[in-house]
Parts: C-alpha cells; structure tokens; sequence
C-alpha cells in the first residue's frame, strides 16, 4: 500500500542498477536529503547537534568504512579506533602545519593517510583470517594509541599531550574552533557523510564489491574465476580506512576540538563502530546508518526519559543505561541476527503486499 | 589417429580446429602419494573433451593442474602454442580459462546476477576512483558487461531468478548459475568438473543439452569430469580414462568402449 513497484519499468539496464530502482525509494531518498540540508540547519539548536546529529553523522561514517571491510570483504577488524586515531592526528598535523590550506583538503587527506596505514595493517589479512586476523588488527589499535602517546611529535610537544583543533573555516563560515555555529559543524560534517555514503553505495554495487564479496563469501572459488586476493583485501582496507579516517579527524576537529588518544580512540570506540555495523547489518550501507542511529540515540534517548522525564538520579539512570543498551544489544542479535536492515528488508517485504498478504 | 597440427572433422559433421591446450607429462605428489603419473594429452578448438576414470583416479587434480590450482612437479602446460609458466589460478582464469566446480562453489550472499557478473572480471578493467563516482568508464563498462551477462542469463534460462540471492536458490539451478558464471567470461576453455552430479534423469538432459548448445552457440571448447558414462559417451568428442594416476585409455568414445584397459578398470579383473 505505502510501497508499490508495480507499473515501474525499467528499458535500460542503467536504470535497473541504479541506487533506489524503486520510485518510491527515490523520493523518499531525495525528501531525506532536501531536508537534512535544507530544513535541519535552521530549526537545530546547539543540544540537538552535539548531543544528536554531529555524533551520528560522525560515527555513521565510521560505520560505513568498517562495514566494507567486515560486511563486505568479510575481514574482521578491531582497529577502527587507532585508524580513526590516525585520522585525526594527521589532520592535526597538517592543520597546525600547513595553515593557509583549506581544511576540505587537510581531511581528504587525513582519510588518505589513514587509508595508506590501513593497507600496512591490513597486509596480514593474506596470511591469516577470521579471529587472528580480529588479534591482528587490535595490535593495531594500540601500536597507534601507543604511537601517539609516546611520539610527542605528533601532538606538536604540546605539555598536556592532547591536541586541540586550531581555528578553521570553509568558505569564510568557520567550521573548527570554539567560534562555530552549530548549523555549520552539521552541514560539514553532512557533506562528508553523503559523499561517503554514495561514494561507498557506488564501490559496493560495481566491480569493487563485487569482488569484495567474493572474497568473503568463498575466497578460493574467488580467486579461481579471477579475483587477485592481494588486491582486494588491500582495496578493501584502504578504502575502508579512508573513510574511518576522515571520521576520525571530523569528530577530533568538528566534533571535540580537543582529544586525548587513549581516552577518544581507545579500544572502547573499535568496539562501539563493530557494534554499530552488526547491529545494523553487515554489508548494508544503511545498515551502517541505522546501527550508528541507534547507538547514539539510544543512550540520549534513556537519558532523557529516565533523568528528565522521571526524575532519576543521573548516576542511577547512568548505571541503568548501560544494562538496557546492553541487554538490548543481545535482544537484537538473537531476534535478528542480519540486523536492522534485515529489519527493515522484512518490513517493506510485508508493506509490498499489505493489507492483501494474498 | 589424429595429426597433430590439423583438426578433424567429428561423426555429427562439426569441424574441431588446433590444439588449444596440451598436456605435456604431467605429474603431481601430494607428499608420498602419487596423484597424476606422467600424462599427456591435448584439448583442441571446439571439442567436447572428457576426463573419465574410477573415484580417486586423479581426475579432478588433472582439473585442478589446468586451472592453475595445483602445481605438478613435473611436466609442461602449453596453451595457445606457448609454455605456461607457474602462475596463480587468478591469472590463469584472466588467461580465459574459466570452470566450474564438482560441489558449487557459488557466492551464496550475493544475487544470481551479480554472480554471473562476478565471471566479466577480465573484462571489467574501470579504476577504482572510476567506480567511486559512478560516472564515465566504470558505468559504460557496468552496462556493456551487463548486456553480455544478460544473454548468458537469457541462454540458459534463469531470468526468473535473477534478483534472487544464491543462498535461496536449489541444487540444480545453483549448478546452472554456476555455469553461466562461468559462461559470463566467454573462455577459451571452459572446464565443467562433474556437472551433473547428484542431478536426477531430467536435470542431466537439461544439463546435457546447455552443454551441447554451449559448444555448438558459442564454439567454446569444453573439458569436462563426469561419472555418467552414458552421458559422457554422448557429448563428448574425445575421452581420456584415468585410473590411479594414469592415461589407461584416450580417444573417442567408441574406442574407448572397445579399449580392454579401460574395460578392466571400470569392471575389475580377475587375478588369479
């Protein structure tokens, strides 16, 4: 009833593998978009972006790039956190570094940084699969903890150890620093989610992942048809980072300002990304969307019924947070385990034919 | 019988051109044990070509060695009149040698179309940042590809599952998506190990005929396993019988009946 493909033809086969074949998806992709960039910005207010919108936009591109690595090329990795880590001292430094550069430019680069390290790590992922890989890739993420501790070069000798985000703008609307509008640091950060998300929806319908899921699903059969092993576990890792490492450096300079390595991009951020992308669905990029949707909404969400709404102390609802995210984590996975977009597959499947299952 | 250099001409009138590939001594040991023992043999242009031979007599090795799988430790591929160096299987497949495998070896979270898809990676050569944008080459290439994997799609009548994840999909439709994958990559030789396998009396004359129609459509030239000896005298142009690692018996299938050592292989002998 809300969700009919009948009577939408395709002639070309152009128009069969584009994004949304649907009409009805495609509208409602483009509402989406048209609102997020031209409703959201007027009516938020400096909670609603800090507490709500920044932190999803910034982990929902963090999701994507580890979605392509474990949902789509199927290797498993726990170092999301020290590449977003990585992400965010190179933009660190090119911004201290090179100031007059715009800043678009410093976090392309840092994603590019980022992707380059990536493939350094990634580079046992020939040899070795599943959980060793999984314990191949934590040495990654706390070599780079380590690095950025111990190497005072990185945060530019400054006494306390941490870095802050020096005053940047784009196009003359300052984007870092304690100057910057809410509006602005969404619409940023905004910028980089969509071109992530499409860039990563174009990777996964075409050659790329393609291959990519080959490898997952069967490496050998994979590698018998055609696939180079090397280069596809490597792209994967490299254009995973990439994105991984521009959301690192957007929640260091838009999002914090200021970080502390262990603290921001310890082990605790690998796992929060992992469980974004299974709760969302495995290789989904909307699962990506919906999995960082529900973890940061979540919390907020608790927050503000328990403590607002009833009046809780905050330590109590702090402590009670903790089980009901938790427990319903588990819920989740033993009801679904293909995650929120599995979900959401299942609900259209129904909405097609309703109210006439028959 | 049969000259080297020149093709021959077979009972149903169809002309087989020059040798594709030649096998030259092959012989592979996996430690201690001997799979293949000093075997040659050629595959020419067109023909349906069988491996035939008990269980464990090395057959699906033979397969394997052809498909840059397995290694031998001795004896020479040629293919397309040139020595092939030890390569890995992806670059043997890139070669235009694609094959299908005895228990499917299909993409099971991917759809039917993406998995014949997955077979025109040879020719699918658009850069990663082509594809990242979705526009110019990458989406020429994507379109011109598809129509390809379309008519493999249409020739062997799967467009009603199309769309359908593999993992959904029974056994014999599996093994048919399966060979338009292999199809998709328009090889030179295309290599079938045990197509019809665990099929019932229907599925194998579909089977059957998709096979005959493959070489008779497209000319490709088909080395092909299987135990059906019904079948394989049916299709096949030439035969080659293993046993225990050895060539027992090569030629076409009327010789290869008549063959005493292969009789003996396949019924057992008394010894006395």
């Amino acid at each position: 009833m809300f969700y009919r493909e009948a009577g939408d033809f395709k002639t070309s086969y152009t128009d069969d593998s584009q994004t949304f074949p649907i009409k009805f998806d495609r509208y409602r992709y483009y509402v989406v978009l048209v609102s997020a960039f031209a409703v959201v910005p007027f009516v938020v207010n400096d909670y609603w972006v800090n507490a709500v919108f920044l932190p999803f936009l910034i982990y929902a591109i963090a999701a994507i790039g580890l979605n392509i690595l474990v949902g789509y090329c199927g290797q498993v990795s726990l170092g999301t956190g020290g590449f977003m880590a990585v992400g965010a001292y190179s933009v660190y430094k090119l911004m201290t570094s090179f100031p007059d550069v715009s800043i678009l430019i410093h976090i392309i680069l840092a994603g590019v940084i980022t992707a380059a390290v990536g493939v350094l790590f990634g580079l046992p992922s020939l040899r070795i699969k599943g959980f060793y890989l999984a314990v191949a890739t934590l040495a990654a993420q706390f070599f780079l903890v380590w690095l950025f501790n111990r190497v005072p070069w990185f945060y530019n000798y400054s006494a306390s150890g941490q870095i802050s985000a020096p005053e940047r703008s784009f196009l003359g609307v300052p984007v870092t620093g304690a100057e910057t509008a809410p509006w602005a640091a969404y619409l940023f950060c905004l910028v980089f989610v969509v071109a992530s998300a499409i860039i990563a929806r174009n990777l996964t319908r075409g050659m790329a992942g393609r291959k990519w899921m080959a490898i997952r699903d069967m490496d050998i059969a994979a590698e018998i048809i055609g696939v180079n092993p090397l280069k596809a576990k490597l792209t994967a890792f490299a254009v995973s980072s990439f994105f991984v490492g521009i959301s690192g450096a957007l929640f260091f300079a838009v999002y914090l300002g200021a970080v502390e390595v262990g603290e921001a991009f310890g082990i605790n951020k690998s796992f929060l990304v992992l469980f974004m992308v299974i709760i969302g669905g495995l290789g989904s990029i909307f699962g990506s969307f919906a999995g960082a949707a529900f973890l940061v909404l979540l919390p907020v969400l608790l927050k503000n019924t328990l403590v607002g709404g009833l009046g809780w102390p905050t330590d109590l609802a702090a402590h009670l947070e903790f089980i009901i995210v938790g427990a319903l984590i588990i819920i989740f996975l033993i009801a679904e385990p293909h995650g929120l977009a599995q979900l959401w597959r299942v609900a259209k499947e129904k909405l097609r034919l309703w109210p006439f299952p028959h | 019988m049969l000259d080297a250099s020149e093709g021959y001409t077979t009972e149903d009138g169809r002309k087989i051109g020059g040798v594709v590939m030649e096998m030259k001594n092959i012989t592979l040991r996996f430690g201690g044990v001997v799979a293949i023992k000093d075997i040659s043999f050629d595959i020419r242009q067109g023909e349906i070509r069988a491996i035939i031979g008990p269980n464990g007599a090395g057959k699906s090795s033979m397969l394997n060695v052809i498909s840059g799988f397995y290694h031998p430790q001795e004896g020479e591929v040629w293919y397309q009149g040139a020595r092939r160096p030890q390569m890995k299987p992806y670059e043997v497949a890139r070669q235009g040698i694609a094959r299908t495998f005895q228990n499917i070896a299909l993409f099971e979270g991917m759809t039917v179309l993406d998995n014949v898809m997955t077979g025109r990676i040879r020719q699918m050569k658009a850069g990663l940042l082509s594809q990242a944008i979705w526009k110019g080459k990458a989406e020429r290439e994507e379109t011109l590809n598809r129509e390809v994997v379309e008519k493999v799609i249409d020739f062997l009548e799967i467009q009603h599952i199309r769309k359908t994840p593999v993992g959904r999909l029974p056994y014999g439709l599996k093994k048919r998506v399966e060979l338009a994958r292999a199809l998709a990559a328009e090889p030179s030789i295309l290599l079938l190990d045990e197509p019809m396998a665990g099929m019932n009396v229907e599925e194998k004359e579909d089977m059957s005929r998709f096979i005959l129609d493959v070489n008779d459509e497209f000319g490709t030239t088909i080395a092909l396993i299987e135990h059906d000896m019904g079948v394989v005298m049916d299709l096949s142009d030439r035969v080659v019988v293993m046993d225990y690692g050895k060539k027992i018996g090569d030629g076409t299938p009327d010789e290869v009946r008549r063959n005493q050592d292969v009789i003996d292989a396949y019924l057992g002998v008394a010894h006395d």
